[in-house]
């Protein structure tokens, strides 16, 4: 139990910042996830046919691919590509990409896929009649999508969206392959230096419930809050 | 691209994919019974084991399946007592290790599958078996079972497309 201390001699300190690191990463991913959503949602609910299928192409083959892969792809395939194109334009030097940014991309490419898939299920649940409606009213777009649509969305979606936020955080505990130090590398490298595997492991159990139980409370909270009136 | 060795490494790549298809297979077959059981546990009236089929499923589902393997197979090789059993013939072993995993795992998410399936059974279906005086084993087994799996093949599906996914944990 000594090791659990903060301090030099215990590991404290060092897991508080790894699972800092991990809501870090969670959440940076879960907001590139947004922006990939926010691009391919609409790709998806548009008219045109090849509109569709890139859309459809991005989550699927995303969803069907194992995220390990989409890790290994992006870390040791990311900083390949990039100096591939630099060199191009006469840059021949190594570069190196943090692995905090091709981390939180890479589980954020993921987690977009979810969402996107999330938002388009929401957005068609919405009943036809608003839509009509606003058109209707002579809204324009702006207000027609931020002010009609969106509230609407966000309270359909909202209980998916918890989901993708546990699978996401969850997914987290993959990027510790690249060497970013959050709480599975830091359990690791504890694990490995006082060969106490089990502690450490079981901690960093203890820490992942706890960070799913708190969302989980803040997660309903909100549900509640944007389910008012109906 | 370097064809030559793609062509080289695909009889490699082939019979990783048998041992991936056999785990699969061997972890969905035990998955499936510990998630039958805890759902029946889930569903039962006694507080105390509904709570503790509810722990089992919130903690696997709430943790990384990396952390579980981790557990299973670097910590349990900790605790000397252990190591004196039987079992550890068997945990010593990275294969038997993932395969038990890889079950603890899928029964927990399946044991929710199946709860929820089984709480969408009707009321009035048991009530009308139990007025024609079937007795509730029949009952459990021929009218509550096939309406559960009917229900729950879809989400079940999706199980195990994940289960699929999350097998290349297993490489590190």
């Amino acid at each position: 139990m000594e090791l659990l201390y903060f301090g030099d001699n215990g590991w404290g300190d060092e897991l508080f910042i790894a699972t800092l690191m991990t809501v870090a990463v969670s959440i940076s991913a879960m907001l590139i996830g947004f922006l990939f959503a926010l691009i391919f949602t609409p790709l998806k609910l548009s008219k045109y046919k090849i509109l569709n299928l890139i859309g459809n192409f991005y989550t699927t083959v995303i969803r069907g691919v194992p995220e390990l892969l989409v890790i290994y792809l992006f870390f040791f395939g990311g900083s390949g590509a990039i100096m591939y194109v630099a060199s191009i334009f006469g840059y021949f030097e190594y570069i190196e990409i943090n692995a905090f940014i091709t981390g939180s991309f890479a589980i954020g490419i993921i987690s977009g896929a979810y969402s996107t898939e999330v938002f388009r299920g929401a957005i068609q649940s919405i009943d036809k009649g608003q839509f009509e409606a606003s058109k209707v009213l002579g809204f324009n777009k702006y207000i027609h999508f931020f002010k009609v649509i969106m509230p609407q969305m966000l309270r359909l979606a909202l209980p998916n969206l918890s989901n993708v936020w546990q699978i996401t955080l969850k997914d987290t505990s993959l990027i510790s392959v690249t060497g970013l130090v959050e709480i599975m590398r830091q359990s690791y490298i504890a694990a490995g230096s006082t060969r106490d595997p089990l502690l450490f492991y079981s901690f960093a159990a203890v820490l992942y419930l706890l960070l799913t139980f708190i969302s989980m409370k803040f997660l309903n909270r909100l549900e509640k809050n944007y389910s008012r009136g109906f | 691209m370097d064809f030559d060795l793609m062509i080289t490494s695909f009889p490699k790549l082939l019979s990783a994919t048998v041992i991936t298809l056999k785990l699969l297979s061997a972890s969905l077959f035990f998955g499936l019974f510990i998630g039958l059981l805890f759902a029946i546990l889930r569903l039962n009236k006694n507080p105390i084991i509904n709570k503790f089929a509810y722990g089992y499923s919130y903690v696997f589902r709430g943790t990384p399946l990396l952390v579980q393997i981790f557990i299973i197979y670097f910590g349990l090789g900790q605790i000397e007592y252990f190591r004196s059993t039987f079992l550890w013939a068997v945990f010593k072993e990275p294969y038997w290790c993932a395969i038990i995993a890889f079950s603890l795992n899928t029964g927990a998410y399946t044991s929710e599958i199946l709860r929820s399936a089984f709480q969408t059974i009707k009321p009035g279906i048991i009530e009308a078996g139990k007025s024609l005086g079937i007795s509730s084993r029949v009952i459990f087994f021929k009218v509550q079972i096939p309406i559960a799996i009917k229900q729950s093949l879809p989400a079940y599906g999706n199980e195990i497309i994940l289960m699929m996914k999350v097998f290349v944990i297993y490489v590190s």
